[in-house]
């Protein structure tokens, strides 16, 4: 059910509404009837054992899959069916569980794929109007500056530089900015900690705070396997296990939930 | 791979790099008249030795990498350069029609190799029928001549027609992806070599012939007399397939110096990603595909017209992997790397006559040793740079 538009005022509608989610893979049922919502500005986790449906839950959401059944309303919109391509244009943006930049292309390349519904197409313009193009890419290396800057002074400096030329922190924090350039509504962050060490965790993490302060309103769902990282960056979480909700709240009470600890942690250790 | 950093390009430029670079093109000038005069199996031989060992030491020295930097902040001083040399050369083979007749040859795959390029090259869009869209070209252009056509128009044809044939081959060709992909193209390129055979319309085997060029009064195949002196009529020719070169070469660097060329790379390399930041995949491919093939069929039309004959074996399967070698041998990506192929793999072979009957065996060769040892090309792609560097 969906609220009625004068009642945003006083309950808040939710920025993303997922209903009887379903994805099925032949015989496999990768998601089942998920229910999820996400409020307007919130960080929220998304976390469960290997398997258990996040990244497809990801995939669906930006148009990957087409799901078996359910309804997602972005917006009050629904995005059911809808290309990458549309789902990019409604405002979700998303980075990848195994990087997905373009190594031999420069960080502002990279960075300007993001910004690619922003950047002017036409053969005619790119390849005939050398002046207005110029114009655009310098305003494009400010705004790709200026937003490496804020998320971290040390990339700024490295725009130039190809991608593969980072280490492991610095090409999350592109992938990051590249999701970021185009100033979506919702940010999915699939397992950003994925490969580096605790502390560079760490430093991603604030630096993701801090340019959520500095943006204002910016709603995030974040996978994560670092529960560390879970308990400090989410005020709410939702457990999957076998594609279904298991259980949903702030950390804390979700991490002490017996289901979510049976499915972490196998029968036997529940029981004990 | 070497990636060169914003503080190279950035070096100091010197007044003095002008000079010596155009040396350098003077040199490269003379060489190129030396290796198409040649008849010599030996002299050959040591200008293809000459132009390697200048080629490392040019990769190692500083002072070479500081010319090519000039050069690069002055994009338009380097066509004008490339120009001059071309021009020079032709000159001074103003007598010879055959070495004329080579060099036009070069120009004109270099010009259809610049187009396979945008597509395989910039967009990742491996296409096994380039000789079938140089045919595509050559052909209309044949048979709108016939029809008392004006030729410019004639020319311009045949590259429409070669586009938008590739936009119908385009439709199966974005279905699927990678080697199957490839696979379509090289289905095409058989089909339209045997569809020429089998079409008496068309001149079947024996082919069709053509009339020379004949722009708005200019007739390309009467003898130039400048001051006296007269020089073969294929010097016509050399000045077209020269304008058509840099203007193809200019072309395909500012597409690739743009959000266009931005976007065909994020296609090549990561449609998922693309896809996700709403990169429109199809319209991509489309648009390579396109100015590819338009690109392909323009110097099809000007090389029939320049023959004065063309038949089905022209088109061959075979010929399409000639185009395809010299990408891989210049430099998949880089549009300066296709000379130096397009001068190899064509000059090459028609020097050393007795090579002729293996020069496919030669091709296969220089492509695994290339593949096994920089598989880059000669001329590796450099990262993009949108404008030239302030001076």
């Amino acid at each position: 059910m969906t609220q009625p538009r004068q009642s945003t005022a006083s309950v808040v509608a939710p920025l993303l509404a997922c209903h009887g989610l379903t994805m099925r893979f032949g015989g496999l049922l990768a998601l089942d009837a998920l229910d999820l919502s996400v409020a307007s500005g919130e960080i929220l986790g998304l976390i469960g054992p290997n398997g258990s449906g996040k990244t497809t839950f990801f995939n669906v959401l930006t148009g990957l899959y087409r799901p078996s059944a359910g309804r997602v309303e972005f917006g009050g919109r629904d995005i059911i069916g809808a290309s990458p391509q549309q789902v990019c244009r409604a405002g979700i943006a998303r980075t990848f569980q195994r990087s997905r930049l373009c190594l031999p292309l420069t960080v502002f390349d990279n960075v300007m794929i993001g910004n690619h519904l922003r950047l002017d197409h036409r053969v005619s313009f790119n390849v005939l109007r050398r002046g207005a193009l110029r114009r655009q890419y310098d305003e494009c290396v400010e705004a790709a500056r200026s937003l490496a800057a804020t998320f971290n002074p040390r990339l700024s400096s490295r725009l130039f530089e190809a991608a593969a030329a980072l280490d492991m922190i610095d090409r999350r924090r592109v992938e990051i900015c590249r999701a970021l350039v185009n100033a979506p509504r919702l940010l999915l962050l699939d397992e950003p900690s994925a490969g580096m060490t605790r502390g560079e965790t760490r430093e991603l993490m604030d630096d993701i705070l801090q340019i959520r302060a500095a943006r204002g309103e910016l709603t995030i769902v974040i996978i994560e396997h670092e529960m560390n990282v879970i308990e400090r960056m989410t005020e709410r979480c939702v457990v999957l296990n076998y594609g279904e909700k298991i259980a949903e709240g702030p950390f804390r009470v979700v991490a002490s939930d017996p289901a979510v600890q049976e499915a972490y942690l196998g029968q036997a250790v529940a029981e004990a | 791979m070497r990636v060169p950093l914003e503080a190279d390009v950035r070096a100091p430029a010197r007044a003095s790099d002008l000079p010596v670079a155009a040396l350098g093109i003077a040199a490269v000038a003379a060489w190129l008249w030396a290796f198409l005069v040649t008849d010599r199996v030996a002299i050959l031989g040591a200008l293809l030795a000459v132009a390697a060992i200048a080629f490392v030491l040019a990769q190692r020295s500083a002072v070479a990498k500081r010319y090519g930097l000039a050069l690069a902040r002055r994009p338009r001083m380097g066509v004008a350069f490339a120009a001059i040399g071309v021009l020079a050369v032709a000159a001074a083979l103003h007598d010879q029609p055959y070495p004329l007749l080579m060099l036009c040859t070069v120009m004109l795959f270099v010009v259809a190799c610049i187009g396979l390029d945008i597509q395989t090259g910039y967009c990742g869009i491996v296409n096994f029928a380039g000789a079938a869209f140089f045919g595509t070209g050559a052909y209309t252009a044949a048979v709108l001549a016939k029809q008392g056509v004006p030729h410019l128009f004639g020319i311009v044809c045949g590259a429409i027609v070669a586009a938008l044939v590739g936009s119908l081959l385009i439709l199966p060709v974005l279905r699927t992806r990678g080697y199957y992909a490839a696979l379509v193209t090289i289905a095409f390129g058989i089909l339209f070599s045997t569809f020429l055979e089998v079409n008496n319309a068309l001149g079947g085997p024996q082919g069709l012939k053509l009339p020379g060029i004949d722009l708005f009064g200019w007739r390309f195949n009467r003898d130039v007399d400048i001051g006296g002196a007269s020089a073969s009529f294929y010097v016509n020719y050399v000045v077209l397939a020269l304008a058509l070169a840099l203007g193809a070469y200019v072309f395909s660097r500012r597409v690739d110096r743009s959000w266009i060329g931005l976007t065909f790379d994020a296609v090549r390399l990561d449609e998922t990603a693309a896809a996700a930041f709403g990169i429109g995949i199809a319209r991509a491919k489309i648009i390579a595909f396109t100015l590819g093939n338009f690109l392909c069929g323009l110097a099809g039309a000007v090389y029939a017209m320049m023959q004065g004959f063309i038949a089905p074996n022209n088109f061959t399967f075979g010929e399409s992997l000639i185009l395809v070698s010299i990408l891989i041998l210049g430099g998949i990506g880089n549009p300066l790397g296709i000379v130096p192929a397009a001068l190899i793999i064509i000059v090459v072979p028609q020097k050393l006559q007795f090579i002729q009957e293996y020069r496919f065996l030669l091709y296969g060769i220089l492509v695994v040793l290339i593949l096994l040892f920089r598989p880059e090309g000669l001329l590796p792609r450099p990262v993009r740079r949108y404008f030239p560097a302030p001076r």
